[in-house]
């Protein structure tokens, strides 16, 4: 075993005082107040440990990678490589080859969808299984496919406490389904979906699933040879990672299958203007010059989230999110949406007769950030007849204390509204 | 008051108002006190989507001044409609294509409160001035 192994295998002790201290970030105020970050559904913050790295590979070791033979072009590969080995070695895939550098989990999906209808798998009166709760990001490229060829796309329904209705789903799924691609924790409702389940129903279909993994990464174990998905994206910047950098994983018979995404350099084998040949997975969806200081900057993060011990981060967001619970649904008029029996730290929330703009925009004023909007689930906020939310989400790094703060703040947007 | 005098009003009303909380109570009541829209403008037409918040507004000519009717589902940005209309509404077209929103600037309102795509405010400003040419061009 080597010896960073050896280190990661021994645990931090979980003290979210001793963490905060690691993001430069949380020492900042706002508005005259320390900040209050509970927007890390959007994004999370980064620990100096990323951003040192960042600064190190541009410091150190920056040149392209794959091309040049020289040493710094050779540190470079080596580094973005070992990055790819971490996210490996992070889901559990079976190779490191599995896993394609995209830009996020919208790039991931696009690419998933293009290449599946260039592929010649998706095809006039196939159809696709989605959720009532997907993103925009996992909603719109196949509205785009949809568009070039006569495919149906089928929504699986939600309960009104924001669960799928596994029933329906079983109705739906057919023959003609060629994909089911499925939220694995949402972004607006906090619900964790049964994702093996799903896989289980939709393999005995033969029909290979892709999960949308942005929300759930940060705050699972997440192992995708037991899931045995086909296909599980994530974002970066999510994961305490850098923005502008995100993995698609696919088992790699099915990668092989599909034809290139983008064209471009690093891709190819040999190029010629009659015909070009392309490199196998990974390099083959990865054209031009990569994100290298993002991936190297995403291992890192993934190795400080792998310094903790997965059961302490689960059982202190749980605890984060039960408390604020409890709290928020004391004051008057506070309604929850989204109250799924397994749900991740987000709380979505309305308050009668005030907007989710004027909440946001008040609770700014002491230092505090939350997201409102319709967080780019426009269907769920018209399932649940509602213009908008105000979302707290929150992290490793939060406090009780701070749950208290944004409590007496909703209580005074209460004040000044009514 | 032409309208560069009451946007001046409007910034001293302000200037005087130092505490951010306040400032805000002010732009509430302001939004509470905002004239019912008349319901049978509230049409996909005049609707102004912004990525947080909805803005109706709805424009006449009278006597050859312009008028303004406009709503939000937000307080707060129902309290900076007021402030826009009392500054617009009843001029001239000439003169409402001549008077930039400088008074956002002044009072400070864009640090805190971004005219936006977010709530819509940046494009009814923009509607206005819409309006104003129109009305303009409809007098030649």
């Amino acid at each position: 075993m080597a010896e960073n192994q050896v280190i990661e295998k021994l645990k931090r002790t979980f003290d979210p005082e001793l963490i905060r201290k690691d993001f430069p970030i949380l020492e900042r105020e706002v508005n005259g107040k320390p900040l209050v970050y509970f927007d890390n559904a959007a994004t999370t913050q980064k620990p100096n440990v990323v951003i040192d790295s960042m600064r190190y590979y541009y410091t150190h070791e920056n040149a392209n990678i794959h091309r040049g033979l020289h040493f710094l072009s050779e540190l470079a590969t080596e580094s973005y490589e070992n990055a790819r080995l971490k996210v490996k070695e992070f889901l559990n895939a079976m190779s490191a080859s599995e896993i394609i550098f995209v830009r996020g989990v919208t790039e991931g999906i696009n690419l998933i969808a293009n290449t599946f209808c260039r592929a010649g798998l998706l095809n006039d009166g196939d159809e696709i299984v989605i959720s009532h709760m997907e993103h925009h990001a996992n909603i719109v490229p196949w509205q785009l496919l949809c568009e070039r060829k006569n495919i149906k796309l089928n929504v699986i329904p939600i309960s009104d406490e924001g669960e799928l209705d596994m029933e329906a789903f079983k109705e739906m799924i057919s023959e003609k389904t060629k994909l089911v691609s499925i939220v694995h924790t949402s972004n607006s409702l906090g619900t964790i979906n049964p994702v093996k389940e799903i896989v289980n129903i939709a393999h005995s279909y033969n029909v290979p699933v892709l999960l949308d993994g942005a929300q759930a990464v940060a705050h699972q174990k997440v192992d995708v040879q037991e899931l045995d998905c086909d296909f599980y994206v994530f974002s970066g910047h999510k994961l305490y990672g850098p923005t502008g950098i995100g993995v698609l994983y696919g088992k790699a018979e099915l990668l092989n299958s599909l034809p290139p995404f983008m064209g471009g350099g690093d891709m190819i084998r040999t190029v010629t203007f009659e015909k070009t040949t392309f490199e196998d997975i990974p390099n083959k969806f990865e054209a031009g010059t990569p994100n290298i200081a993002g991936g190297i900057g995403l291992a890192v993060a993934i190795k400080y989230l792998n310094s903790f011990d997965y059961d302490d981060i689960t059982s202190h967001e749980t605890n984060l999110l039960n408390y604020a619970t409890k709290k928020l649904l004391a004051i008057d008029g506070l309604r929850i949406i989204g109250t799924a029996a397994e749900k991740a730290s987000v709380i979505s929330f309305i308050i009668d007769g005030i907007h989710p703009y004027d909440i946001g925009t008040i609770i700014d004023t002491d230092g505090i950030a939350i997201r409102t909007g319709h967080h780019c689930t426009q269907p769920v906020m018209k399932r649940f007849n509602v213009p908008a939310t105000a979302r707290a989400s929150f992290s490793i790094y939060n406090t009780l204390e701070e749950v208290d703060k944004l409590e007496a703040s909703l209580i005074k947007v209460i004040k000044m509204f009514r | 008051m032409t309208i560069k005098e009451k946007q001046q009003e409007l910034i001293n009303e302000f200037k005087e108002i130092e505490d951010w909380d306040d400032r805000y109570a002010k732009i509430i009541k302001m939004g509470k006190e905002l004239p019912d829209f008349n319901e049978e403008y509230r049409i996909e037409k005049n609707k102004i989507e912004g990525c947080q918040s909805q803005v109706w507004i709805h424009a006449e000519i009278k006597e050859g001044k312009v008028s303004f009717e406009a709503d939000s589902d937000a307080m707060i940005v129902k309290g900076l409609i007021a402030m826009i209309l009392k500054v617009y509404s009843n001029h001239k077209p000439e003169e409402i294509l001549n008077s930039p929103p400088d008074f956002i600037n002044e009072i400070g309102i864009d640090k805190h409160l971004s005219l936006t795509r977010k709530n819509g405010l940046g494009a009814m400003l923009k509607q206005i001035q819409m309006f104003a040419l129109a009305y303009k061009a409809l007098a030649k």
